[in-house]
């Protein structure tokens, strides 16, 4: 019984002592509730509607909505185009990615000093200061059929019409593709520098005095042990590419044919373009939780994989 | 998940000189090899600048040298002609002063808020503090068309549509979400030693936060506003929607809006994109050292 005593006393002690903490959360648990929690269940409760927004009467539609998108080939096109953003902002840049920092951070740094390293990563990184609206521009004039840089230059060495990048519904996709590989590639290089710092340098000597080669240097050393920061660029990238909404807009607006659409500009286009914002919503909720799905899934994975290891 | 990533002010390690290192021998025999590497980063770099020389050669030329010698050719002569047309178009010095604001406030405020609520969770360690981050961490993962209809009637019910205060207050919450996520992790790695010692001195957790907990995070917080100022700068869908309205436009915004008219010239749409990207570049430049630190900073468009 005595012995009880403390042990009760100091689980209240500590929440009298943390309960003032909860005033330092007020602030943004208010901006959450407004910005954030309260519009998304808004959302929810409009896709169970048929409205055309505005003035318009609400037609309840329970879950219809939702059972018209199963049925809607556009929508699962679009998420079919979700896994080649993923190929374009996580695939192709992580594993450029990872290759160019221990590059820079293992040769070029030692080799030709650690400014010239520096310099080189900040131009891979520029891309991704760059507002998307003027990214998005300066794509399109490269990529014009006419007067764009690639087919100018094409005509230059004979190869008179050049094709047509962002108008072809066979290669529109692969082009927008070839813009977010520029616009991400800055993005693991810097996470992944910052990462091969925190690496003891001895054990590169160790591995070098061994007679250890770049490439067994960097599969025995730099991969395994920038690891978390792998997985972090996978999963930051990876929800990032299932939200791309304005390289799309701004690019090909979903065309030629529909073959450039993505989920978030289907539910863009639902809103305020077809005036179906029932519909909208519901393709706007639907992506929210896949996301959510594969964000945990990834999560669930990288822990049960840190764990095996130890 | 808190001690997975590094925290942001991670030790710089001081390596040796090249000169000074071991394994001479195997070291000249890679010399080749060593420029071949240099020769690889070195045209990857030109691969991802050319699109920025493209883009200030364009700005730069008159629309007729432009029309007959395509986008390709040095300009016959520099002529500022496409930006005072895109002045005259756009009204840049408004745009520009909203983008400031907004940019600005959200980078200020939201790394404000992003503290004050890190501390509660890091260094209170407040019940559930677990649940809370990752709630926080939904917010950074939620796409914006979830939250564009809602956020557009509800902007437009208390009279913020088309003010810049509605994506100041929008854009504070969601770069507050990551930010303390950051930050928390960060806090909970500082010495248990010196929150004592303040707590012995008698100061309370308010008089903590900012004597004690403050100025060591500082360079932190410092890597927080810039990519906050950069990211909030460089948004395109939120505002696109609630700032309809050319006088509370940002400077993206109003590059788009322009392009949208079909007639614009090429040249005059390359000295707007110019100007567009100007202040983050150059904000960039000055802050180029942060990048070391602000690593797990970085996202995703």
């Amino acid at each position: 019984m005595s012995a009880l005593v403390p042990d009760r006393r100091l689980p209240r002690k500590g929440r009298s002592r943390s309960g003032s903490y909860w005033l330092y959360l007020i602030p943004i648990a208010a901006g959450f509730a407004v910005v954030v929690a309260a519009p998304f269940v808004m959302n929810i409760v409009l896709s169970l509607y048929q409205w055309k927004g505005g003035m318009a009467p609400k037609h309840w539609y329970g879950l219809g909505n939702y059972l018209d998108l199963m049925h809607d080939a556009e929508f699962w096109h679009s998420f079919r185009n979700s896994l080649f953003m993923i190929v374009a902002i996580v695939v192709v840049p992580t594993l450029i990615g990872i290759v160019l920092a221990a590059v820079l951070f293992d040769y070029i740094g030692k080799a030709f000093g650690n400014r010239a390293a520096s310099f080189l990563r900040a131009t891979y990184y520029l891309p991704q200061i760059l507002p998307i609206a003027v990214a998005g521009f300066i794509w399109s004039t490269i990529l014009d059929p006419r007067q764009g840089s690639i087919n100018t230059y094409l005509r230059s060495i004979g190869i008179a019409s050049g094709p047509d990048w962002l108008g072809d519904p066979h290669l529109a996709l692969y082009s927008v593709m070839l813009m977010l590989i520029w616009l991400q590639i800055g993005y693991p290089v810097v996470v992944f520098m910052a990462a091969l710092q925190r690496v003891d340098p001895e054990l590169y000597e160790a591995a070098e005095l061994d007679g250890a080669g770049w490439l067994r240097r960097f599969r025995a050393i730099t991969v395994p042990q920038i690891r978390p920061e792998v997985f972090f660029v996978v999963l930051t990238a990876t929800v990032g590419a299932l939200k791309v909404f304005a390289p799309i807009l701004i690019l090909t607006g979903g065309g030629p044919e529909n073959s450039t659409v993505v989920p978030s500009y289907y539910a863009y286009r639902n809103f305020f373009e077809l005036s179906r914002v029932g519909y909208g919503a519901a393709i706007a909720t639907f992506t929210s939780v896949v996301i959510f799905a594969i964000a945990a899934l990834l999560i669930v994975w990288q822990r049960r994989s840190e764990r095996q290891e130890g | 998940m808190n001690d997975e990533f590094p925290p942001a002010p991670s030790v710089v390690a001081t390596r040796p000189h090249p000169g000074t290192e071991p394994a001479e021998q195997s070291r000249r025999n890679r010399y080749p090899l060593r420029w071949l590497m240099l020769l690889m980063t070195v045209t990857a770099a030109t691969v991802m600048l050319a699109p920025f020389l493209l883009l200030v050669l364009n700005a730069f030329k008159t629309s007729a040298d432009y029309s007959r010698h395509g986008p390709l050719s040095w300009p016959a002569a520099f002529t500022p002609q496409a930006f005072s047309r895109y002045l005259s178009l756009v009204d840049f010095p408004v745009a520009l002063g909203n983008s400031v604001f907004i940019a600005g406030a959200v980078a200020f405020l939201g790394a404000a808020l992003s503290l004050i609520s890190a501390y509660a969770i890091g260094i209170g360690k407040v019940r559930c503090n677990g649940a809370i981050l990752a709630v926080l961490l939904l917010a950074t993962m939620v796409p914006q068309e979830a939250l564009i209809y809602p956020l557009f009637y509800g902007a437009e019910e208390v009279g913020l549509l088309n003010s810049v205060w509605s994506v100041v207050i929008v854009f504070t919450v969601l770069q507050a979400a990551f930010g303390t996520y950051l930050l928390a992790s960060v806090m909970t790695t500082l010495p248990k030693e010196l929150l004592e010692a303040a707590v012995i001195d008698g100061a309370s957790r308010w008089q903590i936060l900012w004597r004690v907990v403050f100025p060591v995070l500082r360079p932190t917080l410092s890597v927080l506003v810039v990519f906050f100022f950069i990211w909030t700068w460089n948004e395109f869908y939120l505002p696109l929607i609630l700032l309809n309205d050319p006088s509370a436009q940002t400077v993206p915004i109003a590059l788009a809006t322009l392009r949208g008219q079909h007639s614009i010239d090429i040249t005059v749409l390359n000295a707007g994109s110019l100007l567009s990207l100007l202040p983050t570049l150059v904000f960039f430049l000055v802050f180029q050292r942060t990048l070391s630190r602000g690593v797990t900073a970085g996202a995703v468009k």
